[in-house]
This record gives structure tokens, C-alpha cells and sequence, in this order.
């Protein structure tokens, strides 16, 4: 053998050798990618928010809702008695939303806290959404509603109940502010249509039947176009006295 | 005088007419309370009792005897048909809307026969061609714990049955066709936990009341038992509980069914739909030994003969193809690129018998609705699974399912948007 076969021979042999470092390598970088991407799925986190996919495909991960459209509400910084009290209400057909009555219709009591819990814990900015048109005489009554009431068709004001800067009260009113004119009015023609109760005595319920449809427009284009207060968290529990008995507030009877 | 010939013909016809109404109908008195072969004392027993309250739960009485809502066992939840709507009646001790003036013979001529107090023949929503298996010893305690509840006054709606379905009558050749009555005759040939599973998912269980083809009638052949079926109405498909591959429990271990009844979960999958209320308010309560029990009759159940591979109707090869990047977008982040799930998590759908069941309904509806599992004692905080109903055409859904069916070692028919569109609403009830 002269010395060029040798030659070639010992190259080929490096190459040879070289190649198996090469595709070792390899092997043992793929499997790496692997076993992270098998970490990674087995590493499920442990958190109320993972656990809640399901709510937050329509009202997001942080409850921040579908402000634009109006359509999915907002659940974040929401009282957590109140939206406790909603997930029960959909589980007894109350509330009648199809998808809604799907999803908690196995909950327990203790998960549904959970979940109201971890919503009503996020903080997530308002979004203003689009008001339709609407004359200064009927946003003004809007105003006088939210503010004052109509005492002459026993409509109490949207502040005697809601808070004074209408952002809730601690634990079971919800805010009025930064929510959709879709959203807000929607909801008062729902307890007209008895698609939206609670428990008796239903004071909301008494208090959307007394509205005259133009009411309903001028009272949620008031509340969706509201200058938003500083501070929108909810007022501390106990500081408001209903006008009507309310049995999400411990009230007990029909209300009649 | 022709008069009078033709009242006494009139008579005649009347008196005719009149013999006919009372031979035909079923009638019998009822029993009082009084005249009860069982004992005020007996009924006060608190161990008879507390079994009776076990078998409610294993029957799962409660799923039809309570509105959503209203107080338990005191009826009123409407079972849709597509003969019309049957609400079920108050089970509660009340004297006048309830079972209070019930007695135990009452009760067992229901449950056992299909009568109802005076003798009338039951509509078969209640599943009394299951419960027919149930003994005299079990139904007496379920009738003692009944008869311990508190009473609640609440009268039960009428039948939305139209004719001739509202005609009690029809359903004499209704029974003749398929009610065979009889309580549970055990096998000798096999172990007591094998008739033990059989007399459960037999009798009380009434698992065949979904888990099964029905015809035209609504009537169910025995020789297709528990071999899986579209619920009517309801429309989920209740699948296949034999060894059978590809839409049955093929691979399921015995520790397998007994988790998916006690916790709603498993290594091969999760209940939702209809077994979801299955294993929150029945199953999960059950004794470990009753489990097991069902597990093992379940899987003595022979795999049937294998469908033919379904025909191709149309082709399918770009619908996989979005299907497949579907899947890796929405789906795979949870289900895995291999479809195996994560245990204890999310469901593999891999060889998922939902998956792969014959109509595709199942993975339409679970694509769309997303949810939780059952929360039970064994599963107090279940992960759920986002909705796609809002982000995902009838195209995309019918794409992704398709694909989920081929994928893997699954085998099942490809689906068209149009059978996406038919399962949008949302089954509430």
C-alpha cells in the first residue's frame, strides 16, 4: 500500500469517526429537546388561572372580557360574592346562558368560590367601549336615573345600591362603570325577559321592570360613557342601605 | 218505535264500547298503607334506610327527579323524547303531589312492572326495563329511604306527548316488543363479582338506557347491549362499554373504569356530557367494591365483530391537512403532538373511545364546548378545557376532529362542516 492509499485510508477513517461524534451528538441533542419538551408537558403549573382555560377562552386570562364587542363581560376586580353568586345562579337556570349553564353545571360551591376568588383578584385596566349616538335630553335623563332616581315610578338611584361612585359594594354589588352600553343594557332587558334572575327577593329584577325601554338606553349609554372615577375598586362592605330588600343581600321573602 | 230501536241500538254500541274500555284497561286498585304487607316500624329502620339511600345514589334517581335548581327528589327536570317531553314525578313523601300515600307494593309494581298506582302503564323514560332487575330487598330499601325524606309539595307537569304516544294503552305492544320483566337471575358459572357488576350495570346502573342503539320505537334489542348508541334527543353518543377496539374499552384496565366512575378521570379518558352528571351526583359515591365489581363485568363483555372501515365520502386529504395545524395550534399544547394527554390532567386522545365513537358527535361537541370534568371527591379542582364554539369555524372543527380521528392509532370517519353546524346549540338539559 503506498502512502496516499494510507493516507486516504486514515482520512476516511477520521471522517468515519468523526461523523459518529457527529451524529451522537445529534442523538443525544434531540433527545435533550425532548426530555425539556417532556419537562415542559409534564410540568402542568399548579394554578387556579391554568385550571380556568375554560373561562378564559371567552373572558380572558384575566377576566378582562371582550370590551370592543360587549359580548363576553368583564370578571376582573368584579366583588367575589357577586360573581360567586352568578356561577351558582347559571348552575340553577337563574341565569339562562347555554354555554354558561354547560361549563358550571358539576362545579362545587368551594371550586366555584375559587374561581370568583381568583377573578375578582385581578386588576385589569378599563377599556372604554363605543356608545351609540345619542341625544344630550336622553343622556341626561341617563344621568338623572343613575344619580337621582325616579321617585314618582319608585325607581331608586343606580348610586343607592351600586356605591356612590357606582364601582360596587363589597362583597356582592357588582360596579356599573367601564362596562359596555351592549353589555349593561343587555343585562336590564334580560331581567325583563326573565332570562336574568336570582335568588328572592329580586330587587333588580323589580327595578329593570320599571324601566321603560328608553330608560334602559339612556341609563347604560349614561353608565358605558362615564368619566371613570380614580379609583375603581369596590366600596367596602356595609356601606350602603338598600332602598329595596334584595336576597343576594340576606333580604328573605318575595319582596312583594 | 224506530225511536226506540235506535236507543237500544245506541245502548247496545255504549254497553259494546264500555266492555271493551274495561277489559282492555290495566287497572287495579292500589294498596293503601294500611293494608302494606310492610310495617310502619320496618320503614323506620335506619340501616334499611341508609342502604336505600346508597342505592338511590347508584341509580342516580335523582338526575331525573329534580329540576335544575329545585329540591332534590322532588321532580319536575322534563326528559325530552322524540315522542315528546316527560317530566318525572315527585319521589318525596308528600301526600298529594309525592309518593306519601304510596305503599311498598306501589312502589315495587312501578319499578318492577312499569305500573304505575293504579295499574297504568309507565312511560318507558323511566327505565323500568332496567330497574325490573332490581330485588324485592333493594327496592324496599330505596322505598324506606324515599319515604325518609322531608316532603315537598310539588305537582309534576303533564305529558308533552302527542297522539298516539299519549294513548297509555299504545304501550301495551310497546312492552310486548321490548320489556322483559324479571329481577336478576345471578350466573353460577361466574364469580359473585361478576353477577354483583352485571345486576349493577344491568338493574339500578341502567347503563343501557343510553349506552345502546335505539330503533324507531325507541326500543331497545337485547342483542345489542351496551354496545353504544346516540342518546336521542340529547344527541351526545353514549360509546361502546365492551372490550371492542376503536370506539370500546379495548386497553382499559379494571383500575381504569373504576377511576373514570370515582374521579371522572382516567389514563384512557374523561367523562363530560352526560357521564359527567353520571359520575358528580352517581358513580364517584359508589363503594370501591361495587366498582370493581362493574369494572369486571365490563370487561368481560367479548369485542364485537369490527365495523367495516368506513367509506370515504368525499376527499378527505386537504380537510386533514388543516386539521393538522389546527391541532398543533390549538390542541397539542394540552393534548400533546401524540395525542397521549398529560396523566391525571388533560385526557389522551389516542385511542379515546369518545373519540373514536362511530358518529363524531362526542369530539364535535367537546371541540366546541369545552368545560370542566366532573369535580368529585377524587378530582376537586379539575383543569377544563377552553370552548372553540367562539374562535373556530365549522370548517376548522369539522378539520381538527377529522384529523384527531386519523391521528395515531385511531381509526374512526373523517367529518364535514355540515356535521359541525348541527351541534352548536348547547345542550343544557
Amino acid at each position: 500500500m503506498d502512502t496516499n492509499a494510507k493516507l486516504s485510508q486514515a482520512r476516511s477513517t477520521a471522517l468515519r469517526c468523526l461523523f459518529h461524534i457527529a451524529m451522537v451528538a445529534l442523538l443525544l441533542a434531540l433527545s435533550t429537546v425532548h426530555a425539556a419538551e417532556d419537562q415542559a408537558a409534564s410540568a402542568v403549573p399548579d394554578t387556579i388561572q391554568q385550571r380556568v382555560a375554560s373561562c378564559a377562552a371567552c373572558h380572558g386570562a384575566h377576566g378582562e372580557g371582550s370590551p370592543q364587542s360587549g359580548f363576553f363581560p368583564r370578571l376582573a376586580g368584579k366583588p367575589e360574592g357577586y360573581l360567586a353568586r352568578q356561577l351558582k345562579d347559571f348552575q340553577d337556570g337563574l341565569r339562562k346562558y347555554g354555554p354558561m349553564e354547560y361549563t358550571v353545571r358539576h362545579l362545587s360551591p368551594q371550586y366555584m368560590q375559587e374561581i370568583a376568588t381568583y377573578f375578582a383578584q385581578q386588576q385589569v385596566p378599563y377599556s372604554r367601549s363605543p356608545v351609540p349616538r345619542i341625544s344630550a335630553e336622553t343622556l341626561q335623563r341617563g344621568e338623572s336615573l343613575a344619580l337621582k332616581g325616579d321617585a314618582a315610578r319608585q325607581i331608586p338611584a343606580c348610586v343607592s345600591c351600586h356605591g356612590t361612585q357606582l364601582t360596587g359594594v363589597q362583597p356582592n354589588i357588582p360596579g356599573l362603570v367601564g362596562l359596555p352600553y351592549d353589555y349593561l343594557s343587555s343585562q336590564l332587558g334580560s331581567w325583563r325577559t326573565k332570562t336574568r334572575a336570582t335568588v328572592a327577593p329580586d330587587c333588580m329584577a323589580l327595578v329593570a321592570n320599571r324601566l321603560s325601554d328608553s330608560d334602559i338606553s339612556a341609563v347604560s349609554a349614561w353608565l358605558a360613557s362615564h368619566e371613570l372615577p380614580s379609583d375603581l375598586h369596590a366600596q367596602p362592605a356595609g356601606s350602603i342601605t338598600p332602598p329595596l330588600p334584595c336576597g343576594v343581600l340576606g333580604a328573605t321573602g318575595d319582596g312583594a | 218505535m224506530k225511536t226506540l230501536r235506535r236507543l237500544l241500538l245506541l245502548l247496545f254500541v255504549v254497553a259494546l264500547l264500555l266492555a271493551a274500555w274495561l277489559m282492555l284497561r290495566s287497572g287495579s286498585a292500589p294498596v293503601s298503607r294500611q293494608a302494606s304487607r310492610i310495617d310502619a316500624a320496618t320503614l323506620k329502620d335506619p340501616a334499611l334506610i341508609a342502604k336505600g339511600e346508597y342505592l338511590a345514589l347508584v341509580g342516580d334517581c335523582v338526575a331525573c327527579h329534580t329540576a335544575q335548581g329545585g329540591a332534590r327528589f322532588a321532580g319536575g327536570r322534563v326528559t325530552a323524547t322524540p315522542f315528546g317531553d316527560i317530566p318525572a314525578p315527585n319521589l318525596t313523601p308528600d301526600a298529594k303531589t309525592g309518593l306519601g300515600d304510596w305503599s311498598f307494593e306501589d312502589f315495587w309494581q312501578a319499578l318492577h312492572s312499569g305500573k304505575g298506582r293504579h295499574g297504568e302503564l309507565l312511560y318507558p323514560a323511566f327505565s323500568y326495563t332496567s330497574y325490573t332487575k332490581v330485588s324485592q330487598d333493594d327496592a324496599l330499601a330505596i322505598y324506606a329511604y324515599l319515604q325518609s325524606l322531608p316532603p315537598v309539595q310539588q305537582a309534576t307537569g303533564p305529558l308533552g306527548l302527542k297522539f298516539p304516544y299519549n294513548v297509555r294503552s299504545s304501550l301495551n305492544a310497546w312492552r310486548a316488543l321490548y320489556f322483559k320483566e324479571g329481577v336478576y337471575q345471578p350466573d353460577s358459572t361466574k364469580s359473585a363479582a361478576w353477577n354483583r357488576g352485571a345486576y349493577l350495570v344491568q338493574g339500578l346502573g341502567h347503563c343501557n338506557e343510553c349506552h345502546i342503539t335505539r330503533d324507531a320505537l325507541g326500543g331497545m334489542r337485547s342483542d345489542q347491549s351496551l354496545s353504544g348508541g346516540q342518546i336521542p334527543v340529547q344527541n351526545w353518543y353514549a360509546p361502546d362499554l365492551s372490550t371492542q377496539a376503536n370506539g370500546g374499552l379495548e386497553g382499559w384496565s379494571e383500575q381504569d373504569i373504576v377511576n373514570l366512575l370515582k374521579t371522572g378521570q382516567s389514563n384512557k379518558g374523561t367523562a363530560f356530557g352526560p357521564m359527567a352528571d353520571v359520575v358528580a351526583r352517581s358513580t364517584q359515591h359508589m363503594d370501591e367494591d361495587d366498582l370493581r365489581a362493574i369494572a369486571t363485568y365490563l370487561q368481560s363483555l367479548p369485542a364485537r365483530a369490527p365495523a367495516p372501515a368506513p367509506e370515504l365520502p368525499f376527499d378527505t386529504k386537504s380537510l386533514v391537512n388543516q386539521g393538522t395545524k389546527v391541532y398543533a395550534q390549538q390542541c397539542a399544547g394540552c393534548h400533546g403532538k401524540d395525542g397521549k394527554g398529560i396523566a391525571g390532567v388533560y385526557p389522551p386522545l389516542d385511542g379515546n373511545s369518545s373519540v373514536n365513537e362511530p358518529t363524531g358527535i362526542n369530539a364535535i361537541r367537546v371541540v366546541l364546548l369545552g368545560g370542566f370534568p366532573p369535580v368529585t371527591a377524587g378530582n376537586s379542582r379539575p383543569y377544563s378545557m377552553p370552548p372553540f364554539a367562539q374562535s373556530l369555524s365549522d370548517n376548522e372543527v369539522a378539520s381538527v376532529v377529522s384529523y384527531i380521528r386519523q391521528a395515531w392509532s385511531n381509526k374512526a370517519a373523517p367529518l364535514r362542516a355540515d356535521d359541525v353546524s348541527k351541534y352548536r346549540h348547547t345542550p343544557v338539559d
